[in-house]
């Protein structure tokens, strides 16, 4: 969120003011007193706040406060405002755009620099794509300050303007390289009165990959807008997605998942239209809490009526995931309600799909091959 | 023949003293691989016995392919020390580096491609099962029991779903199975693993496995119309993800409209690849044309 990415920004001696964090009314009055004319901006993972009614223009802190007042609790795209930031009003000249990426097709990082930009970026893009310049930069020797004046020359910024912008561009790529960011966006980067440059929204996404380097980051995990599942999900460190239907998933690998669930979805056309529940990958390590941990959360997904384990033990060996799922099954004991359709291949099959017969439990149903599984979950969700 | 791996390579395993590498040192013995030794800078001078197989442990990877003769590493290591592993191996002149590795940093793997450029190494993953030629080779964690020897060339991002795909077709069996990982930045690509398959005189026919995420499997579509003589079978998972959220894979995520399902499955079909809708169509399209040519 923006006043996530402007901590960073602060962090990094990226110039522009940071703001207050307001969570209720009294807050945002209270940040208005301190830094007189304000914006109140709604906090929430979406674009258009502006134009869905959550920026606005404070001129004293009665404003600040009834504008908060009017913005917390405000819906944005599916998203409730649950705080504002204040900001510092601006008298705002031009407005730029820039950014630092991640260039998956080439496999290096890219600059997106627009003097034309400001927060129509999108639109200029389509209308004027001259005027939106794309740099590469080369990974392994990154953005010193000869790539970042390379970089403003190219991107056209005006000259007056030339030092402070190398300055930012310098921050920025700090900001890119030492948060393990995946994307470092300010719209707009705007030339203010007195030719002072200032990024005055932004936008930052971090790689998850480098948490063990970035204790910092769990701070920035947003807990109030996960679905209570999820939160569970992850507590449980279970890499679990909610989904609309009412066939829970439950598999190994990320390619196999995604796959079932496309499988399922088909077979549900001919069961009255029944979709997967969730996305939930369980990994290598199949042992008997990772699968209770799993079907604890699935079960308790009101909408799930029937639950698709499918596992092609690769690395996994099934006699283990059907230890898992037998274990599992004691451990939920009277909670687990919902029949489940199992699909055993790969790995110690024999052995896998010789355990759960053997356990003959009246909720677990054997289906050799993926589709016939599929086909048989979506018939239970159906019922 | 086979792709980037046959009987007479020769592999190390770098970490193959922790957990995970020594678990699969194991397996790829069993699997008829060919490992000469392994990398820990720690217990430079030991062995290790894997599998009934006395396995000298080397101190760095230099050291190893000059005692060894080794041409392939495959690499265990934790997230933290792989980019710090894989440039050790670039710089002593590894032919083939399979990065096992899952949750590198992208930075890192960025750093390490662009480390690469120009140099001798062909990088595989990270985050990927390896690269599997039956019955001579296993660099990597496939199983090697899934399926046999055979014409089917299969290149993938999942490797579940590779494994899955090897078990559909293990009546036919595979040239070489290739996993080349869903991180946003990999090694191998797509592209390659066709332009191989296409140059093996033993692979008749392909499948490409795809996933959301990224335009990879767009632009291998335009590869193919351009380069690819072989015919070519597509499957692609995803198309019941929502937009916007990630699905286990670093890559496979969708923003817009680009990047779904939908659509390389349209840019893989528009080039004359057919897709399956399910990993048991897949291979029964695969199987149709395989029939039809013999």
């Amino acid at each position: 969120m923006e006043y996530q990415a402007k901590e960073l920004f602060a962090k990094h001696d990226v110039p522009g003011a940071p703001g207050i964090v307001a969570n209720t009314p009294a807050e945002a009055r209270a940040a208005a007193e301190k830094l007189g004319v304000v914006v109140v901006k709604a906090q929430v993972q979406a674009g258009g706040r502006g134009k869905a009614g959550g920026v606005k223009l404070a001129k004293t802190p009665d404003e600040a406060e009834a504008h908060a007042e009017a913005i917390l609790g405000m819906d944005i795209k599916g998203l409730t405002v649950k705080r504002v930031l204040i900001a510092p009003a601006a008298t705002i000249e031009e407005e730029y755009y820039f950014s630092f990426l991640l260039d998956r097709a080439n496999r290096q990082y890219l600059c997106i620099a627009s003097i034309e930009g400001g927060v129509e970026i999108e639109e200029v893009a389509k209308t004027n794509p001259d005027a939106v310049k794309k740099i590469a930069i080369d990974p392994g020797t990154g953005v010193d300050e000869e790539k970042a004046r390379a970089i403003v020359v190219e991107a056209g910024f005006p000259e007056a303007l030339t030092d402070q912008a190398v300055e930012t561009v310098l921050a920025l790529w700090k900001v890119f390289v030492e948060e393990d960011a995946t994307l470092v966006e300010v719209n707009p980067l705007a030339r203010l009165a007195g030719d002072k440059l200032e990024a005055l929204d932004g936008k930052v996404s971090l790689d998850e990959n480098a948490e063990f380097r970035q204790p910092d980051h769990v701070a920035f995990e947003d807990k109030d807008a996960t679905d209570p599942l999820e939160a569970k999900a992850k507590e449980k460190g279970l890499n679990y997605v909610k989904l609309d239907g009412a066939v829970g998933i439950i598999g190994n690998g990320a390619g196999l998942v995604m796959s079932t669930l496309d499988v399922v979805a088909y077979a549900g056309e001919a069961h009255g239209g029944v979709k997967p529940a969730n996305f939930l990958d369980i990994g290598g390590g199949a042992n008997a809490k990772v699968m209770a941990d799993g079907l604890d959360v699935i079960l308790g997904d009101e909408q799930v009526k029937s639950v698709f384990v499918n596992v092609f033990g690769g690395i996994t060996a099934c006699d283990e995931v059907a230890n898992g799922i037998k274990g599992a099954l004691e451990i939920l004991g009277d909670a687990a309600t919902k029949p489940l359709v199992v699909r055993l291949d790969g790995n110690n099959v024999e052995k896998g799909r010789a355990i759960l017969d053997e356990m003959n439990h009246p909720l677990v149903t054997q289906v050799d091959t993926m589709d016939g599984a599929a086909d048989k979950a979506a018939e239970l969700a159906n019922d | 023949m086979s792709i980037y791996l046959n009987k007479d390579s020769k592999i190390i395993v770098q970490g193959m003293t922790g957990g995970m590498g020594s678990k699969h040192t194991t397996l790829m013995l069993e699997a008829g691989s060919n490992i000469v030794g392994g990398v820990n800078a720690r217990k430079a001078g030991t062995t290790v016995e894997l599998a009934g197989k006395e396995l000298p442990v080397y101190g760095s990877v230099k050291e190893a392919m000059a005692e060894t003769g080794a041409d392939v590493s495959v690499l265990f290591v934790p997230p933290a020390f792989t980019k710090d592993a894989c440039i050790e191996a670039i710089d002593a002149g590894i032919g083939l580096l399979v990065v096992i590795t899952e949750g590198v940093p992208v930075q890192d793997s960025a750093e390490v491609w662009a480390y690469l450029d120009g140099k001798n190494t062909r990088m595989i993953g990270p985050n990927c099962p390896g690269i599997i030629t039956p019955g001579e080779s296993l660099a990597g964690i496939t199983p090697h029991t899934i399926a046999g020897k055979g014409p089917v060339g299969l290149v993938s991002k999942s490797g579940t779903l590779t494994y899955q795909m090897m078990y559909e077709l293990r009546d036919y069996g595979f040239s070489s199975a290739i996993g080349i990982g869903g991180d946003p930045i990999i090694g191998t690509t797509h592209i390659d693993a066709l332009q191989a398959f296409e140059d093996d005189p033993e692979t008749e026919a392909i499948v490409m496995i795809g996933e959301i995420g990224g335009d990879a499997e767009e632009r291998a579509a335009a590869y193919i119309k351009e380069h690819i003589t072989k015919p070519v079978v597509g499957y692609v998972a995803g198309f019941t993800a929502p937009e916007g959220k990630t699905m286990g894979h670093a890559g496979a995520i969708v923003s817009g409209s680009s990047g779904t399902a939908q659509a390389k499955k349209e840019a893989l079909e528009a080039v004359g690849v057919k897709v399956g809708k399910t990993p048991s169509e897949t291979a029964q399209l695969m199987r149709d044309l395989l029939k039809a040519r013999s």
